[in-house]
């Protein structure tokens, strides 16, 4: 078995996927805390099919990079989708909902009608499901990776405290002095970004278990704020590493097998917290 | 000048007014209670008092070197609170937050006024504790720490007892009064007439009608508008 690793590890793909696995896992996680508790994971799951819509215009356009076109589509719906959460007469989860379904249908739909693919379901497949996309990433996919993630971790650092004012209590931050609207924004662009990112890994159907998986399992084991987001990183970077190992040696698909992991994790940490509490 | 004049205010929704011509002012050192029915327009009168919604006429004034930022609030407790994993350190420190501008970390002066205001309201013990394994008054305490690492000046406090055995009513009405007696204006929101009796200097009651004036002349005019009913 360890030969069969070694014989991969020589190949620079392998690297490239693992280490971007890695940093994704690593950022979703962070923010998956946050969106988990202000009840915005909804919004991540609209994002997601947003983000599908949008690489089917790029397919169809025949862009040669996607995410340079995905990236600010989706963080355009994003900041978009926040504002409609307030202040229309659609509210914000019928918002989501819309926007959703409607940038699935429509992006399956402009695929179906352009597409130049011979293999049309094979390629509406790999990005629901991410299922080989993680294999073929280009050096440049790597390295817009690498820098946003390196980015939102940045980002999540600075502004840790003002994050965790707003998440805890809107009302009273803005009261405060904080301007609790423009950290809402800055969450939402981050989510976008991180979910553009993580198209890549898991697919764009399941882009939300790996955001809310690991902060729901840290959030059964602990009980600050700051060792709840530190395990969800923990978790979150042991599944994804664990996951593409397996699906490597396992030929099963990178997305759905990191998802099982996650979910195995969830229930042992959910055992876990419902023993120990007794 | 006061510390905050509220003069021939109409309070309202999308063009929907619920109270007209409020006026009332607040000097430094007050200790005013709010009374009202629900739906009385009481949540839009506190926003509009924190800057979080403007008022359809009339005009809020801040003065006595009181800035928009330095009126602490206690809200109440919202759903998302009830199950989040923070501990009490994390969440009275996060009364700090507006004060930092862009730095991303607290400093030792800070740090030092967060553990100062948790001697004062008696829970530096509770500081590694889960919040949501608090008693619903500790949590209470939790809450008005973190607004006073906020601002000293103002609290502004919306119904604060509700859900609290008398106990613990009786506890955080003790606390409060104390805060008062230390310097910091107080604006509490309650149903508790009783309460409203023994700690308010000035009262308010929204809804119709609407009656400002001290505690006494409060009860005068109870007298009166019992009469006339």
């Amino acid at each position: 078995m360890l030969e069969t690793l070694q014989l991969y590890f020589s190949y620079p793909f392998v690297r490239y996927a693992l280490i971007v696995g890695v940093l994704i896992a690593l950022s979703s996680s962070l923010l998956g805390v946050t969106l988990v508790l202000k009840r915005f994971s909804f919004i991540g799951d609209g994002l997601s099919h947003v983000a599908f819509g949008a690489i089917a215009v790029a397919t169809v356009l025949g862009v040669s990079n996607e995410m340079v076109v995905v990236m600010p589509v989706t963080i355009l719906a994003a900041v978009l989708l926040l504002r409609t959460g307030k202040n229309t007469k659609v509210k914000g989860d019928a918002a989501v909902a819309m926007i959703s379904v409607g940038a699935l249908a429509l992006g399956y739909l402009l695929m179906h009608l352009f597409s130049t693919s011979t293999n049309l379901s094979g390629d509406v497949c790999s990005t629901l499901f991410g299922s080989t996309a993680i294999l073929t990433l280009s050096s440049l996919d790597v390295w817009i990776c690498v820098i946003v993630s390196v980015l939102v971790m940045v980002v999540f650092l600075l502004f840790y405290h003002k994050i965790f004012a707003v998440t805890f209590d809107e009302t009273f931050a803005e009261a405060t002095g904080l301007h609790a609207g423009r950290y809402n924004l800055l969450i939402a662009v981050i989510t976008a970004a991180v979910i553009v990112l993580a198209m890549n890994l898991v697919g764009s159907l399941l882009i939300s278990a790996l955001i809310i998986f690991p902060a729901l399992s840290a959030m059964r084991l602990f009980k600050s704020f700051r060792a709840v987001i530190l395990c969800s990183a923990v978790l979150s970077v042991v599944c994804a590493t664990a996951g593409i190992l397996v699906s490597i040696l396992g030929s099963t698909p990178v997305g759905s097998t990191i998802v099982a992991m996650d979910i195995g994790v969830f229930i042992l940490c959910w055992i876990v917290g419902k023993v120990s509490r007794r | 000048m006061a510390e905050l004049t509220v003069s021939d205010v109409t309070l309202g929704y999308e063009g929907r007014a619920v109270v007209k011509g409020l006026s009332f002012t607040v000097e430094s050192g007050d200790y005013l209670y709010i009374l009202g029915e629900n739906g009385s327009g009481k949540s839009t009168l506190i926003k509009s008092l924190l800057g979080l919604h403007p008022v359809m006429a009339g005009s809020i004034q801040r003065g006595d070197g009181l800035e928009q930022d330095e009126i602490g609030y206690l809200p109440q407790q919202t759903d998302v609170q009830r199950d989040f994993p923070a501990s009490v350190l994390e969440i009275v420190r996060s009364g700090l937050a507006g004060r930092c501008g862009l730095r991303p970390y607290y400093t030792k002066a800070e740090k030092t006024l967060a553990d100062e205001n948790m001697e004062r309201l008696g829970i530096t013990h509770l500081s590694r504790r889960c919040y949501r394994e608090l008693s619903g008054g500790q949590q209470q305490r939790v809450l008005l720490a973190r607004a006073l690492c906020a601002t000293q000046k103002m609290l502004l406090l919306d119904e604060p007892v509700a859900g609290l055995d008398p106990g613990a009513s009786e506890e955080m009405y003790q606390l409060v009064d104390k805060l008062n007696q230390e310097g910091t204006t107080i604006l509490m929101v309650s149903h508790d007439l009783q309460a409203a009796g023994k700690y308010a200097r000035h009262i308010l009651r929204i809804g119709e009608p609407l009656f400002w004036g001290t505690k006494d002349e409060y009860l005068e005019w109870q007298k009166g508008e019992m009469k006339d009913a």
